[in-house]
């Protein structure tokens, strides 16, 4: 289904490229252009809604240092990562930087993460090795809207601090976002974490650091046949009917018996010469006998 | 395989002989349909039919013929029951929210209702309870309404209903329904209080108050509504509201200090008040006092601190003491004898006895009829009673009372004994679980089995009479009978199959019952003494019903135990109820009120030594606190408590939070079964676009039988299966309401699918246009949710399967067979997860009230989803119609799988309702009961009714039918071992013969 909906959309987007490039190729060039862009951003299309992929994959982002382009319709937003050690209070630890794209829909979205963490402190690495050591959780949060972030709300994630280190402590974060609003953040180990938690101290105690920002999916539309339902009522005898049964699936308990029967009368007929020239025999036995009866 | 319930029974039988045969049919076969035969109705189900608590009665006895009272309870239901036998002769079941505040009869053959606040007048033929009519008032403010039916007008002419409710009185035909006038009485805030016809008048009085207080009568004219004379007085204490009509021309209210009574008479325009000191009466009277809302003539019953004082009134100054009755008590309306006599009951509890007293209001001091009868403990007081007389053999008056007890059951009592009772308090179970029966003991006496050995045989052999198709009618019948109440079925026993438990549910009135799954019938019933009202605790009411002890190992001497947890009052800080009930005595083992309050109650897969539950209980301060308390329990729990975790959902927050277990570093002796709660992870939904819509879960006793799929082209899939995986459905704020309040561009709903150790958000998805109400249910990998599509303009059920991708390379079969796979080694949620989700939509023509799945012992048997219907009915539908790996044209490979070719909408096979032709009045839940029989699932689902039966997802594969013919069997193979002998004879003989020739 997604395939041949990927396989249309490319159709759709070469005939178009086709059309626009027997229409003059300066705009062919142009459409190009924008579309590499916004695969740059992060592979969201055009504003055009009906246009986007059921399964988009994952924006994947790496903290990169290259400045983007500014364009008229979106702009920077700043938004901070505190963590906590066991107990204590949240402290800051690193400093999210997005774009705030406005579509001319109405709504707004964030494209472009990057992340920047700050460097452990001594007093936070002593921190962080006692929750090793207790296998406690490392928490952290970030606010639920990038907007006006110090008045909102709070999502915050967990995980077992004995799940971060690797070589270096490796950390994946997941921001759910609808919009400005962050819905949730999952964090955790950039891989597998190992049960039962082995206590491990990292090589080098700095993190590294994944970032995805991930939007809701749009669910396939329910698929309506409408010639079938045109065709008659029989429409939905037909979807239940069940699937054609092969030959020996249909007949094979009358085949067995079959096979046996048939093995029998040729077991039968084999042995049934014999027999006859064993009657014959027999009978060439009896018949002196009753000549000598006669005689 | 799709028609075989058109197919002959003994097609049937032969089949079921070929065991396997169906086993391997199973996998050709494409709709498997669960239906039944006419004859095989109520062999494994029952349906019992209730009405819930009564709240008015009204009787019919005056003509001959069916003796019937008519009631309306607190469940919505208006029913006629059968006074002789409490039988339902019919009933009605009106909506969730259509409240009914009275009921009375018009014209002696329709009863009329009124509804909803008082804006709903409906009105249902006596006999059958079909509706004549219905009428909807405009109500501007919903506020307390009455019914008025002018009874002593003309027979046969078309009498008038009154209506009346704040300022307005409505006018309504009996015969028709149509309002013949409304008048707005154009003063604000009045409140009628009461309206009332003096004899053979034209002229309504309506007495009310204005404010708090104003005293108001108006004469209104019968015909047209017209207001004749009106006139008004006021009195400077003010009135709290609370009258009660004693005479055509007198009232009593209590002033607004609620400590003293005013009398208020009331003649041609002219209104005299008279304040009547309580202290006069009753010499040591303080407090405040209540008028009763009993209808006396002449009379009036106050209640002071815990006792009634009847009083009668001798005119508008003058009061006298006639009786005091102490708690607990109840006093009925009074019931006109004659023109100049009537009568009322008082009835008083002692201890397990009841006093009945009939009094006549010509003589107070003397009682009419005096009775006392013996009452079971485990209903409680008396709530309610109503009473009606009847004429005697020696031509004096007889009474029957019907009453209504603390535990919402019904009883008719005459002549000092009960006549019939009807246990209504399970219209309105709260939650239910479940308890095997006893083993069966040995030393079963000789002659019981001899009789069984006969019956058993004669049974048989009627049965084959009945196959054979040589039964005459009458047999039949007696077959159908033995078949009905099969004694096997109702034994007190654990059976073989699992078919026989203990159905163990909790009524909204604390009481807690145990059903018996063979015929419903209740086994044992104890109303809690915990959840009754009491000083310590005001407004206890139930919660939940858990199992507290399952012995089979180490305790087997021991009975199993279920967990009743309660709530004194209603807020959420209010302190808990704890009662723990022996599931085959319903002997109260423990009770106690806690010192915490309930927020969530975990029972833990965790048991101490002597087999109990351990539960976390956590409260409104998010403190978990650790039940049984013992060292033992203790110990257990120290062990797991790191990876206990838990999560709140909050609706009204919009906000799901995960938890776990502080660890304790010092041990307080006091404190040593609390622990603090620590907040792991939160979800913040965006108030301005979601709105928890439903949450679902996996039930935490659903067991996963294989935790890969083998998909066509021999590919292997595995399930992602965590018991810790949570369904939220979020709908957007607009629209939350009703279907049509928002347009498509305006709703959205959300799905996610949430890990609730580690908060992650596995799976979340955008369904544009559709909008709830969403009913969801969760099991094995995957999740169906039902909701409304604005586009389609239809109802839609999508499914959900999510795959887990971290072990999609476990496939080499060398590997597993050398044991180097790693599908052993311990996952730890902590990882990050790679799953796969495939998920697909379908139409489905219902509305949906509730949804459950099979449950089987081991988790082989395919699973059913059970929809409760808009219809009350229970629908089963194959999973495998809702599965997302559906197209249009499957593959060879896909079809021998079994997957059926795409559709839009899902069928609705007739055939599939499992609830056949019975209808579950207002159905609120379904549960399901794995049975020890792999095949078999028990359901229950209740609401108004009870409903249970036993079904089969995939055909009783591994057992035969119960109809099947073991005589046959044996005739067939004692015939053929007979037929060997003689043929062996036949043989031996012929030998001989041809040796000697």
């Amino acid at each position: 289904m997604g395939s041949s909906r990927g396989r249309s959309l490319v159709l759709f987007t070469l005939s178009t490229l086709l059309l626009v490039s027997i229409a003059g190729g300066f705009q062919s060039d142009e459409l190009l252009q924008d579309d590499e862009e916004f695969g740059l951003e992060g592979g969201r299309p055009a504003a055009d809604p009906a246009l986007s992929t059921p399964t988009r994959p994952p924006i994947r982002r790496r903290p990169d240092p290259d400045l983007p382009s500014g364009s008229p319709d979106s702009k920077s937003v700043q938004f901070s990562l505190e963590h906590q050690f066991g107990g204590s209070g949240f402290f800051p630890a690193g400093t999210f930087t997005a774009r705030l794209k406005s579509w001319s829909h109405g709504g707004q979205t964030l494209t472009k993460l990057r992340f920047s963490r700050n460097a452990l402190t001594e007093e936070e690495k002593g921190a962080f090795e006692r929750l090793l050591k207790e296998d406690g959780y490392y928490t952290i949060r970030v606010p639920s809207n990038v907007l006006n972030a110090p008045g909102r709300d709070f999502v915050i994630s967990s995980v077992r601090a004995r799940c971060i280190p690797r070589e270096s402590l490796d950390e994946h974060f997941i921001i759910h976002t609808d919009g400005v609003n962050i819905v949730a953040v999952n964090y955790g180990s950039a891989g597998a974490c190992q049960y039962p938690r082995m206590l491990k101290y990292p090589a080098k105690w700095s993190f590294t650091s994944f970032t995805v920002l991930k939007n809701s999916e749009q669910a396939p539309r329910t698929p309506t046949f409408a010639e079938e339902l045109l065709a008659g009522e029989d429409g939905l005898g037909e979807g239940v009917k069940p699937p054609e049964k092969s030959f020996w699936a249909k007949y094979w308990m009358y085949l067995i018996p079959l096979v046996f029967i048939v093995l029998n009368a040729m077991t039968q007929a084999m042995n049934m010469p014999e027999e006859q020239t064993a009657g014959q025999s027999t009978q060439a036995q009896r018949t002196p006998s009753t000549t000598v009866r006669r005689r | 395989m799709s028609s075989s319930h058109l197919r002959p029974r003994t097609a049937m039988a032969i089949r079921a002989r070929l065991g396997f045969v169906i086993v391997l049919s199973l996998f050709f076969s494409a709709t498997l349909s669960t239906a039944l035969y006419e004859d095989q109705v109520g062999l494994a189900d029952w349906h019992h039919k209730y009405i819930g608590k009564v709240k008015h009665a009204v009787f019919h006895t005056q003509k001959t013929g069916r003796k019937r009272v008519v009631v309306s309870t607190e469940e919505n239901v208006v029913a006629s029951l059968d006074l002789r036998t409490g039988f339902i002769f019919w009933r009605n079941v009106l909506g969730k929210n259509d409240h009914i505040d009275q009921v009375d009869i018009a014209l002696g053959k329709y009863v009329v209702t009124l509804s909803s606040g008082g804006s709903i007048l409906r009105a249902w033929n006596l006999p059958d309870g079909q509706m004549i009519w219905e009428s909807t008032l405009p109500v501007s403010t919903p506020s307390k309404s009455s019914l008025y039916v002018l009874a002593n007008m003309n027979v046969g002419k078309d009498n008038l209903i009154l209506v009346f409710g704040g300022s307005s009185i409505h006018a309504l035909s009996s015969m028709d329904g149509q309002i013949v006038w409304r008048k707005e009485l154009s003063i604000d805030s009045l409140e009628i209080q009461q309206i009332f016809q003096p004899h053979d008048s034209d002229i309504i009085n309506v007495v009310g108050f204005v404010g708090s207080s104003e005293f108001v009568v108006y004469q209104i004219s019968y015909r047209t509504g017209e207001v004749m004379q009106q006139s008004k007085a006021s009195f400077e204490s003010g009135f709290c509201g609370e009258a009660s009509l004693v005479f055509d021309n007198l009232v009593v209210a209590l002033d607004a200090s609620k400590s003293s009574l005013v009398s208020i008479s009331f003649k041609n325009e002219v209104i005299n008040f008279h304040q009547i000191n309580l202290s006069d009466l009753v010499p040591d009277f303080s407090g405040k006092v209540t008028l009763l809302p009993l209808k006396f003539n002449g009379m009036l019953a106050i209640e002071i601190a815990s006792s009634i004082l009847l009083l009668r009134v001798k005119g508008a100054n003058e009061l006298e003491f006639v009786e005091k009755i102490s708690h607990p008590f109840a006093v009925s309306d009074a019931l006109p004898l004659s023109k100049v006599q009537q009568a009322f009951a008082i009835l008083q509890h002692d201890e397990s006895k009841i006093h009945f007293k009939v009094k006549s209001d010509n003589d107070l001091r003397n009682e009419i009829l005096k009775e006392t009868i013996q009452m079971d403990s485990q209903r409680g007081n008396i709530e309610k009673v109503f009473i009606n007389n009847y004429i005697r053999t020696d031509r004096t008056h007889g009474f029957r009372f019907l009453v209504v007890m603390e535990d919402h059951s019904l009883l008719l009592i005459q002549q000092g004994e009960i006549v019939w009772s009807r246990e209504d308090g399970l219209a309105s179970i709260v939650d239910s679980t479940t308890s095997e029966l006893p083993v069966e003991k040995e030393g079963v006496s000789v002659a019981e089995v001899e009789h069984n050995l006969f019956e058993w045989l004669k049974g048989h052999l009627l049965k084959l009479k009945g196959t054979l198709m040589l039964a005459s009618p009458d047999e039949v019948a007696a077959i159908q009978a033995i078949r009905l109440k099969s004694s096997e079925k109702n034994k007190m026993t654990r059976d073989h199959n699992g078919f026989r438990k203990l159905i163990i549910v909790l009524t909204r009135a604390g009481k807690v019952l145990a059903l018996h799954t063979g015929d419903g019938r209740v086994v044992w019933s104890v109303l809690l003494p915990a959840l009754r009202r009491s000083e310590t605790c005001g407004n206890p009411f139930a919660l939940r019903v858990y199992q507290w002890q399952v012995p089979h190992h180490h305790a087997m001497h021991e009975n199993p135990s279920v967990l009743v947890v309660g709530r004194c009052g209603h807020g959420f800080d209010a302190p808990g109820i704890f009662s723990i009930v022996d599931s085959y005595t319903g002997k109260v083992q423990n009770s106690f009120i806690l010192e915490h309050s309930v927020s969530h109650i975990m029972p833990l897969p965790l048991t101490d030594s002597t087999e109990q539950r351990l539960h976390l209980i956590i409260d409104a301060k998010l403190q978990a606190h650790l039940y049984p308390k013992n060292s033992d329990s203790l110990k257990h729990f120290f062990n797991e408590m790191p990876n206990i975790y838990w999560y709140s959902v909050e609706v009204e927050k919009n906000k799901i939070k995960g938890y776990s277990l502080e660890s304790k570093a010092e041990l307080d002796t006091a404190e040593e079964y609390v622990f603090q709660a620590k907040e792991l992870w939160s979800i913040i939904f965006p108030s301005e676009s979601e709105k928890i819509a439903v949450t679902a879960t996996r039930k935490m006793n659903e067991i996963v039988h294989t935790q890969a799929k083998v998909v066509a082209d021999q590919d292997v899939m595995y399930k992602y299966i965590s018991k810790n995986i949570l369904f939220v459905a979020t709908v957007s704020p607009k629209a939350a309401g009703e279907i049509g309040s928002a347009t498509p561009e305006e709703a959205l709903l959300y799905a996610y699918l949430i890990d609730t150790v580690s908060g992650r958000i596995l799976h979340r998805v955008c369904h544009q246009g559709a909008q709830g109400p969403v009913h969801a249910v969760v099991s094995e990998n995957w999740v169906v949710y039902h909701y409304f599509n604005l586009r389609a303009h239809r109802y839609e059920m999508s499914v959900i399967e999510i795959y887990d991708q971290s072990r999609a390379d476990n496939k080499d079969v060398w590997k597993l067979v050398l044991g180097k796979h790693n599908l052993t080694a311990p996952v730890s949620l902590y990882s990050r997860p790679d799953v796969m989700v495939k998920s697909q939509s379908y139409f489905f023509t219902h509305s949906v009230k509730s949804m459950a799945v099979t449950a089987t012992a081991k988790g082989i048997t395919s699973k059913q989803l059970l929809v409760g219907t808009i219809g009350d009915q229970v629908l089963a539908l194959d999973k495998r119609f809702l599965d997302p790996r559906r197209s249009v044209n499957p593959t060879q490979s896909e079809k021998e799988e079994g997957i059926i070719p795409l559709t839009d909408s899902l069928p609705i096979v007739p055939q599939s309702y499992i609830t056949h032709s019975l209808q579950v009045e207002d159905l609120r839940s379904m549960v399901t009961i794995p049975a020890k029989l792999e095949s078999t699932t028990l359901v229950f689902s209740y609401g108004v009714d009870l409903f249970f039966t036993r079904i089969a997802p995939s055909r009783t594969y591994d057992s035969l039918t119960e109809d099947f013919s073991y005589a046959l069997l044996l005739i067939t193979i004692v015939v053929l071992v007979a037929a060997i002998f003689v043929t062996w004879a036949l043989s031996e003989k012929k030998e001989l013969k041809e040796k000697w020739r």
